[in-house]
């Protein structure tokens, strides 16, 4: 399928793609999280690239944080201090996890970077005033990016900016539903590398390559696969062969609550009304991340509703190893799976190069059980 | 090691453990008394609970406690069956397990009529008092106070302050009766004079010898955690206070023969207080201070008693570790400076990512800066399966032989 070629070029080698771009004169804002505002980052003209930490052997990044940490932040400290990042211009921090929250200072005391922003949004969003701090704390944002870039972020900029991103996050969720109602069309690791590709892609690109993808993938052609539906929970998946290791072992991915994934795309910014203010309530609606307060429930009900909605067979949580936001919410998580008679298991990964053989084994037993 | 002596012993230590206990019969009879128990972060704004009459209890403290009486294995490994991952904060397992099994050294903490959980010293303890809300199904207040990297905004300000009011009327419902700020700024001049007087216990370390020690500071740290803003803190640390006034006076330290001053950095370890201690002081040296136990008492300034509601918004946003590496660091000079300090022992603690992320570059900057030894213990503070105690005692005796030579021994 040629539609998904640029996808898999892209995903196969991002820090290429970032070079090409940065040669069209464009700047480059790294980012760490779902909860990067990256409307305001595309207004301003730049490109936000996502970081997911290096496959690589950690070398320098142990000389500054302990080996008790997650591969996402001790692999992006890796590439930020090897010079890999070096086509980034500036990195924006979203507060989210203990973790991230240190990785920021380290980053900005040893990064060689011209730009460092800290987004120090509300740790609850189910409040009034939580609200009202959000959308401060993104207006503020704007101001330092104006500043730092030397660019005016003007109204109009970010209106186009939203809707662009909407149009992109729409065709994300087409995509998510064409593999749902029919999940043979396209494997996961192809979706994976479409999501991998899309979070570090010029958006306005990205949007273009994505409608013409769905276009492609919507003309009616059935795909018969029998297989067991699986949802994967988590955060940041950065093992992309656990699509095809499910996929051979009898099961298919039909949805997912992941960063990169659902978290990343679900809920659409109101085009109406002020624009900052808009993006900070999407931020506060949309699926919660384990490092935010919604409600004590939230994610476990957000989690059923999924599995309801896709009729997924089974879930696997799928967590970095040292990931405590998640791992906190997962025997809870796991308990409401139970209650409501879905088989789940639990993967902890190290890091993107651990062992294969084992992961296999114990997906292949479990989708045996489904 | 040393040879036990007198001098080792501080006198306040048996009022303090009355105190304690109590201070915990009362929290356990809360319900008898028609009082109201909350449960509350150790870093969590606790004035208004004592101006409501509320109860403050600290699954925190409780931990520690539990780490100190060697049960905490037990109890982490309970809560690892329970589905949680032994990569997360000991203190969160050790609590989350006791309260199905109403283990621990006093045989579990009081049920809460509600929970008070304040970010100000990790993301963690959010997480683990929604497990504790879902599990004795109450309501829980979340004070969300911003990390400062570099500043405190403006818009953050705005936030907290709002925030104070906000946590007033839940306490008002909770409680069913009317907020009283009159007693509140009574509650918070006792608190910031509790602070004081810490302040000044901790100081006489500065003292050579020092009349006690940073393991010395980790227990009698209890109450400013437990009970500030009351009589009983202040009357006890009035007592601490001249009792090593006295000390200095009569020449009495802590150790034998003290020659070397450290400082301590992250917290205790809980199950090994005594052998750390012990084996430091078989060097004569001494951990004259520590950045934990001080943390309670970097921020007093900032309290203005005739703004106490927005002045303690701002003092509980600022503590210690809601504060980038950069801001820490200009504390702990601080400390080295005052404290004379001839090498810096780091607990890169497994439990505490916001305590221990940043150490290194911590450690690299006191050896630049200072040009003093620097060690680093991988340990927890309470899951003893994770200290290996030959390594750390080699480690230990290199690292004091570095400060021999620095100090041309
Ligand atoms: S889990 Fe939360 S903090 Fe981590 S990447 Fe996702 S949204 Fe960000
Ligand atoms: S939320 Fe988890 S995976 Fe994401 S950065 Fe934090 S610890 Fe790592
Ligand atoms: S030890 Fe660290 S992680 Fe655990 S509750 Fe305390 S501050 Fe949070």
């Amino acid at each position: 399928m040629k539609e998904l070629e640029v996808f898999r070029k892209i995903a196969a080698n991002p820090f290429g793609y970032a070079g090409e771009i940065k040669k069209s004169g464009k700047k480059i804002i790294g980012t760490f999280c779902s909860y990067a505002p990256e409307e305001i980052i595309t207004a301003a003209g730049a490109v936000p690239f996502r970081i997911f930490g290096t496959n690589e052997t950690i070398t320098r990044a142990d000389a500054h944080i302990q080996a008790y940490c997650c591969s996402l932040v001790r692999g992006g400290l890796e590439d930020a201090l090897s010079g890999r990042l070096g086509f980034i211009d500036g990195t924006v921090f979203p507060h989210t996890c203990d973790s991230i929250q240190r990785l920021s200072d380290i980053w900005r005391l040893n990064g060689k970077f011209n730009f460092h922003f800290d987004v120090i949004m509300p740790v609850k969003l189910n409040t009034q005033s939580a609200r009202t701090y959000m959308c401060d704390v993104l207006e503020k944002f704007r101001r330092e990016l104006q500043e730092s870039l030397g660019v005016e972020i003007t109204e109009d900029k970010l209106k186009a900016s939203i809707s662009m991103h909407n149009r992109l996050r729409e065709n994300l969720n087409k995509l998510y539903d064409i593999r749902m109602t029919n999940p043979g069309l396209i494997s996961g690791s192809d979706i994976h590398s479409v999501i991998k590709a899309v979070m570090v892609m010029d958006r306005t690109d990205a949007a273009v390559a994505t409608g013409t993808l769905v276009a492609h993938l919507e003309n009616p052609k059935q795909g018969s696969l029998k297989a067991k539906r699986i949802f994967l929970s988590g955060g940041a998946c950065i093992h992309p062969d656990i699509y095809s290791i499910i996929e051979e072992s009898g099961g298919v991915v039909v949805g997912d609550e992941l960063c990169t994934g659902t978290r990343y795309f679900e809920g659409k910014v109101s085009e109406n009304g002020d624009p900052v203010k808009s993006i900070a309530d999407r931020f506060c609606d949309r699926l919660v991340c384990p490092a935010k307060y919604f409600s004590n429930t939230a994610r476990g009900d957000e989690l059923l509703d999924g599995v309801k909605k896709t009729g997924s067979d089974g879930v696997i949580f799928f967590y970095l190893k040292f990931c405590d936001p998640h791992s906190f919410d997962y025997p809870y998580m796991a308990e409401y799976m139970k209650k409501a008679d879905i088989p789940n298991m639990l993967l902890e990964i190290e890091d993107s190069s651990g062992s294969e053989g084992q992961l296999r084994t114990r997906i292949e037993t479990f989708i045996s059980t489904l | 090691m040393t040879e036990k002596s007198d001098n080792t012993k501080i006198r306040s230590v048996k009022r303090m453990k009355e105190i304690m206990t109590a201070y915990y019969i009362d929290a356990k009879t809360a319900g008898q008394n028609g009082k109201k128990v909350a449960w509350i972060t150790s870093g969590g704004p606790v004035e208004p609970l004592i101006a409501m009459d509320v109860i403050p209890v600290y699954p925190e403290n409780h931990s520690a406690m539990i780490g100190s009486t060697k049960m905490a294995i037990d109890l982490c490994e309970k809560a690892e069956a329970m589905g949680y991952s032994r990569d997360i904060c000991s203190y969160a397992r050790a609590d989350i397990a006791c309260a199905t099994v109403n283990g621990g050294p006093i045989g579990g903490l009081p049920r809460p009529d509600f929970l008070v959980c304040c970010n100000n010293i990790c993301g963690t303890v959010m997480k683990w008092y929604e497990v504790q809300a879902r599990y004795f199904n109450v309501p829980l207040f979340i004070f969300d106070t911003p990390f400062i990297h570099t500043d405190f905004s403006q818009e953050a300000r705005t936030y907290v302050v709002k925030q104070m009011e906000e946590y007033f009327i839940f306490l008002e419902e909770q409680c069913g009766k009317k907020f009283d700020r009159d007693k509140l700024k009574d509650v918070v001049k006792k608190s910031v004079e509790a602070q004081r007087l810490w302040k000044e216990v901790l100081a006489t370390t500065k003292h050579n010898p020092a009349p006690m020690s940073a393991f010395d500071a980790f227990f009698h740290l209890g109450l400013i955690v437990t009970l500030r803003g009351t009589e009983t803190v202040n009357d006890y640390y009035t007592e601490l206070r001249d009792e090593m006034n006295e000390r200095i006076q009569n020449g009495i330290g802590i150790i034998q023969e003290q020659k070397y001053r450290l400082l301590w950095d992250n917290l205790p370890l809980w199950y090994k207080t005594k052998w750390l201690s012990d084996t430091f002081a078989s060097h004569n040296a001494c951990l004259v201070a520590d950045t934990y136990t001080s943390a309670w008492s970097f921020v007093i300034d900032m309290i203005d008693l005739d703004k106490p509601v927005e002045s303690l918004a701002m003092a509980y946003s600022n503590v210690y570790i809601n504060i980038s590496i950069d801001r820490m660091y200009e504390n702990l000079s601080t400390m080295i400076t005052e404290w004379k300090a001839d090498g810096l022992v780091l607990h890169s603690n497994r439990s505490c990512k916001p305590y221990s992320f940043g150490q290194y570059d911590t450690a690299r900057r006191v050896s630049d800066e200072f040009g003093i030894p620097t060690l680093m213990l991988e340990a927890d503070m309470l899951d003893g399966r994770l200290f290996n105690e030959s390594q750390a005692q080699t480690r230990i005796d290199a690292f004091i032989e570095l400060i021999r030579q620095r100090k041309g021994e």
